[in-house]
């Protein structure tokens, strides 16, 4: 039996995407096995780390801050909302830094590092690709992925966990000042009750393994969708936004993933 | 001949399936100034990069002061790149670095000269191409030529025995062209190094330039001295010295028949 043209060439194309995609997440795999492996230079000279730290870390703080702080307030209304029907309105505090510490905390912030450093981070070395800045390197002896981008790597996996800490911190804060300055919850439960239900390893530090997950998927993908684009206007802006779409999803189902095994229902 | 820096011999390299260079030989020797001149797509740039080895041939072989470049590891490959240096079209300066850093940029990756004399040797480079004064510069705050010069300036930083400039001269005013155009020839005289242009400004580059290769459609189509390729008779030197618009280089794309894609064969109706 013969099967018609058409349908023969959409099972061709099918396989093709199939395939690749699987090269392409290959290709990836292997940018990011070179990148540890030339990390060498950044770690010796770590000022180029430095230098870059700036930029993914310290520009992405007002952004980081300003959304802790609405979150947190978000979190204190609701919380106090739906808690008060219970009469266990002193209970919020524990919500809020539940919430922050287990979830909110690394997600939200990794979402928005993703929007504001990863993309960043994309358009600036596929504009370097562009710009024929990397076959320069190249050229001079100098390897682009040992000093383009291993330090935005680095720089990346390094801020991303600081940059959760503060988000969660001034969450609390952003909670602490609806729940008990503008509403009147009493003070000394809130910290307390807070104290108490929260568990340094159970909570803290799954969190904290939470963001160093996040912070390694999405330096990962930014710098390899910058080095992988297209050396064209349009090649780098499609990278940039398959960052931010990639890594969004990424952090989501990730998160699905360490979450279902740090908390089993038990907590 | 132990002159020559660079042998090319029998060169074939497509990409794919579509040949791009096919059979090329030449010999570039020390101290010379070589443009490789060609329409747009013929091969020149690829030919740069093979001599750089950032691509591999097909066949045949590039030598490079004695050295079959496609055959050296990766190491080796890097250590021979530092005796050599390349300038991009628009110059591909590190647009994150100042003017300064830019030309530092290869002294300290590859040298552990001291910060102080790498500032002496930066300012003397740059002072060559006449933009000392720009040093604290940002690229973004340079004109085209300007941007050009201190590429050349980045490129001689560790003193190459080889530059290749790809199309150093597009997009420049009169007045850039020429100062590049000068600069290339001084440059080269001063340092004895040696210089492949890639262009397709026949000009300005036959006024400064030893030798010249003509590329066509792979093959090498003529080559000679500037006095030679300017009293050639050949129809693709000529068509192209002249910048003709027909001759061996058709300014159609090939086509069907004219009559037959305006559906006229039939006649009128």
């Amino acid at each position: 039996m013969v099967l018609p043209k058409r349908i023969v060439a959409g099972i061709q194309s099918v396989g093709h995407r199939v395939i690749d995609s699987i090269w392409r997440l290959g290709y990836a795999s292997r940018f990011f096995l070179l990148t540890l492996i030339k990390s060498g230079t950044s770690l010796r000279r770590f000022t180029l780390v430095i230098r870059e730290l700036y930029f993914t870390g310290v520009q992405s703080l007002i952004i980081i801050l300003m959304s802790g702080l609405f979150v947190g307030m978000v979190l204190g209304l609701q919380g106090f909302e739906t808690l008060q029907r219970y009469g266990a309105e002193s209970a919020v505090g524990t919500m809020v830094a539940l919430s922050l510490l287990r979830e909110l905390g690394p997600v939200v912030s990794a979402l928005l590092f993703a929007s504001r450093a990863g993309s960043a981070m994309t358009a600036e070395i596929g504009l370097m690709k562009a710009t024929e800045q990397l076959a320069a390197m190249e050229m001079m002896a100098v390897d682009p992925i040992a000093r383009v981008v291993a330090p935005r790597f680095w720089a990346g996996v390094i801020s991303m966990p600081l940059l959760a800490a503060l988000f969660s911190a001034i969450g609390v804060y952003g909670g602490y000042l609806v729940a008990v300055i503008l509403i009147g919850v009493d003070e000394g439960s809130f910290w307390s009750q807070m104290q108490n239900a929260v568990d340094f390893h159970y909570d803290v530090v799954n969190g904290i393994i939470k963001t160093c997950v996040f912070g390694i998927a999405v330096t990962a993908i930014a710098v390899f969708e910058g080095y992988d684009a297209a050396p064209t206007a349009e090649g780098v802006s499609g990278a940039t936004t398959r960052t931010v779409v990639t890594s969004s999803l990424a952090i989501l189902g990730l998160d699905f993933i360490l979450t279902s095994f740090m908390f089993r229902g038990m907590g | 001949m132990s002159e020559s820096l660079i042998e090319i011999e029998g060169l074939n390299f497509s990409y794919g399936q579509r040949p791009v260079l096919k059979g090329i030989d030449m010999m570039m020797g020390r101290g010379k100034v070589i443009a490789i001149m060609g329409g747009s797509g013929s091969g020149k740039t690829t030919l740069l990069r093979l001599i750089g080895g950032a691509v591999r041939p097909t066949s045949g072989y590039v030598k490079v002061a004695g050295e079959v470049v496609h055959k050296l590891k990766r190491d080796e490959l890097f250590r021979m790149r530092r005796k050599m240096s390349m300038l991009f079209q628009f110059g591909a300066l590190f647009t994150d670095l100042s003017v300064f850093d830019n030309v530092a940029f290869q002294m300290r990756e590859h040298t552990d000269l001291p910060e102080s004399m790498i500032r002496d040797l930066v300012l003397m480079k740059l002072q060559a191409v006449g933009l000392r004064g720009a040093h604290e510069l940002m690229p973004g705050q340079l004109s085209g030529g300007m941007a050009r010069r201190v590429a050349l300036a980045r490129s001689i930083a560790l003193d190459p025995l080889l530059i290749m400039y790809d199309e150093p001269f597009t997009g420049l005013d009169p007045i850039s062209l020429t100062v590049i155009g000068n600069l290339i020839r001084r440059l080269t005289d001063t340092l004895g190094m040696t210089s492949i242009i890639v262009t397709h400004d026949v000009q300005e580059s036959l006024k400064i330039v030893d030798y010249v290769y003509f590329i066509a459609d792979g093959v090498i189509a003529a080559h000679g001295t500037p006095d030679e390729v300017r009293r050639s008779v050949a129809p693709f030197v000529h068509q192209f010295v002249h910048g003709e618009e027909d001759g061996p280089v058709s300014f159609h794309y090939p086509a069907r028949p004219y009559a037959q894609d305006l559906k006229l064969e039939g006649g009128f109706a």
